[in-house]
């Protein structure tokens, strides 16, 4: 049907040679994937505070809303039928931050774990999930966002150096709801996301945008899909990396999926790059498809590039001094998406974070 | 009192056909208080000579000297010249994405000065430099020269100058590209700073409209990559009638 091989996830044990895994060093997956690692439940993901009114979290029996040919997945599902639920009441409209938190356990055996977020209809709401510490995770995380609901979902990786993180973060989005997503990757040994979208229903619309910073011998990938199979719908991926050190590695994939009934649709994706160091090696893949030419618009763009020397020039000029200089703009960079997160703790950790890792990266 | 001192300066680009000289000995002597005027034709070197001044890393500097109260200003990098006193007003400042101009005036300041400037001194330093050039207050929310007009980018510029008080300003074709309000008032700008500091200028500019602002007490000609007539403000007026055929051809 599609000739868009890089989303057709093979449901067998990896080899390396599989588009969608060619990137991914399957070594230092620890076993996740060919089914070698400890599994254990461990039941991690926990409310962080109090859960506001109209807001629901359990651990309970669940079930997948949708059909996955990622192996890691399968593998979770195959594991435990158990999950944590957290479920948005319809017309909630929740003024709070619902904050989650994973703690470790360290790295001896794997967590496999299974989320469900439901956002029920009209309701209005951002979640946000942290994770720090050092652990194994495998984690199937499902949203189902209802009709005219706005869900904004906030995934931190702010994990130790030790951290293998495999996630699909996969939405569903109905009639003239919003998801957006904000994930921002910073932690980690090797850290591989799935942020896709399938849209149901016309005037559905999804913002996925993303940072990472990868410093020597990181490996981060993030990989979306978003499936245009309704007319009107609309899409927007903006996601920005850093890279500095030896054999650091990020890889983005985005691909798009304008299927023949998708007349309407709207897309644009972008991802750009700073490499901040030779050694470091940033993949970036468009992928766009297109079965039908009755759209608004269709369109993505990929940059790989490092300091501007008139930048620093320019702030030198001004009395800066090279670091605090390089500081800025890797700040003023990674800006545009951080300060979408809204919620100024968080920001300036974040921010904080990426001041550290571009520290550690030296010159 | 401050002496800017330049001396025999040779400055060269690598192209790919190899290392061009663009600058073939240029001899200038600007004290505080000082209004310079450099006045020459497009390609002539004015704005090699202002880059290689403040340290571009694009310019190779291969004979001559630059001092400053006779410190050698060619062996500091970028940022301690600003710190000795040197201030480039860029003809194409750099769009700075994602860095506020609030945040970037306040880093600057706070570099140049050797402490942070303290909160409600600095916001009424900044408010009154904006007042003064005409610029909206939320200017300084915006991103550094991101989407700013062409006159906007100068009133920055100028803003800079009146708040970082440099012991020499270079100003770089500062007039071009404004209408004759924006001249004016990014004029005005730099005569308020130099009243306020008495710092020296070295002002270079293709035409003689901006010196009816800002009044030079000297006009040096600049072609071919050197100095080749000197005189007082008479020599902009010779200019503006004559414009630079005799030095080009010659």
């Amino acid at each position: 049907m599609s000739s868009l091989q890089s989303n057709v996830l093979e449901n067998h044990t990896p080899t390396g040679r599989e588009e969608a895994w060619r990137f991914t060093p399957l070594k230092r997956l620890g076993g996740m994937h060919d089914g070698s690692a400890t599994a254990v439940e461990r039941n991690s993901l926990a409310v962080k505070g109090t859960l506001p009114t109209g807001v629901t979290f359990s651990h309970q029996e669940i079930e997948a809303v949708t059909q996955t040919d990622d192996v890691i997945v399968n593998r979770v599902r195959q594991f435990t039928t158990k999950g944590a639920v957290l479920s948005i009441a319809p017309n909630a409209e929740i003024a709070e931050p619902i904050m989650l938190n994973r703690s470790s356990f360290g790295t001896d055996s794997a967590e496999f774990s299974r989320v469900l977020i439901k956002a029920g209809s009209h309701s209005k709401s951002v979640v946000v999930i942290e994770n720090t510490g050092d652990t194994h995770l495998a984690e199937d995380l499902e949203i189902v966002v209802e009709p005219g609901a706005h869900l904004t979902l906030i995934a931190l990786q702010e994990w130790g150096s030790k951290t293998i993180h495999a996630a699909r973060h996969h939405a569903i989005v109905d009639r003239d709801a919003t998801f957006k997503s904000i994930v921002v990757t910073v932690g980690g040994d090797v850290v591989r996301l799935l942020p896709t979208v399938d849209f149901i229903a016309p005037g559905a619309s999804c913002d996925l945008s993303g940072v990472y910073f990868a410093t020597a011998g990181q490996f981060f990938e993030h990989r979306m899909f978003v499936d245009h199979k309704v007319p009107n719908a609309k899409s927007r991926v903006n996601y920005k990396g850093a890279l500095a050190g030896d054999k650091a590695h990020t890889v983005w994939i985005g691909d798009v999926f304008i299927r023949a009934a998708a007349e309407g649709t709207d897309t644009y994706e972008l991802n750009r790059n700073l490499l901040l160091s030779d050694g470091a090696r940033a993949d970036s893949v468009p992928n766009l498809e297109i079965e039908t030419g009755e759209i608004v618009g269709a369109g993505h763009a990929s940059t790989t590039g490092r300091f501007d020397d008139e930048q620093l020039f320019y702030l030198m000029s001004r009395g800066i001094n090279m670091d605090d200089a390089r500081r800025l703009v890797v700040r003023g960079f990674f800006n545009e998406i951080v300060s979408e997160i809204g919620i100024e703790e968080i920001q300036e950790r974040i921010m904080a974070r990426i001041d550290g890792e571009l520290a550690k990266a030296g010159k | 009192m401050s002496t800017l001192e330049i001396r025999g300066l040779k400055v060269s680009v690598e192209t790919e056909q190899g290392a061009v000289e663009i600058l073939k000995g240029v001899d200038l002597t600007i004290k505080s208080g000082e209004t310079h005027a450099i006045m020459g034709p497009n390609g002539s070197g004015k704005s090699t000579l202002a880059y290689s001044i403040a340290g571009h890393p694009k310019y190779t500097i291969t004979e001559g000297t630059v001092t400053l109260d006779g410190e050698d200003v060619l062996e500091m990098s970028v940022d301690e010249r600003a710190k000795a006193g040197l201030f480039l007003a860029m003809q194409y400042p750099v769009e700075v994405p994602g860095v506020s101009v609030s945040n970037f005036l306040r880093t600057a300041a706070t570099a140049l000065r050797g402490e942070a400037p303290k909160l409600r001194e600095w916001v009424g330093e900044v408010k009154s430099a904006m007042e003064s050039l005409k610029m909206d207050p939320s200017f300084a929310q915006r991103n550094v020269n991101e989407g700013f007009s062409g006159g906007e980018k100068k009133r920055h510029e100028i803003m800079q100058l009146e708040l970082l008080k440099p012991k020499f300003a270079i100003l770089d074709e500062t007039d071009s590209g404004l209408d004759v309000d924006a001249l004016r008032i990014v004029s005005e700008g730099v005569v308020r700073a130099k009243e306020a500091n008495n710092h020296g200028i070295l002002l270079i500019t293709h035409y003689t409209r901006i010196l009816k602002y800002i009044k030079p007490d000297f006009v040096h000609v600049f072609a071919n990559g050197r100095i080749v007539e000197e005189g007082g403000p008479e020599l902009a007026d010779k200019l503006e009638a004559q414009g630079y055929a005799e030095y080009v051809t010659a």
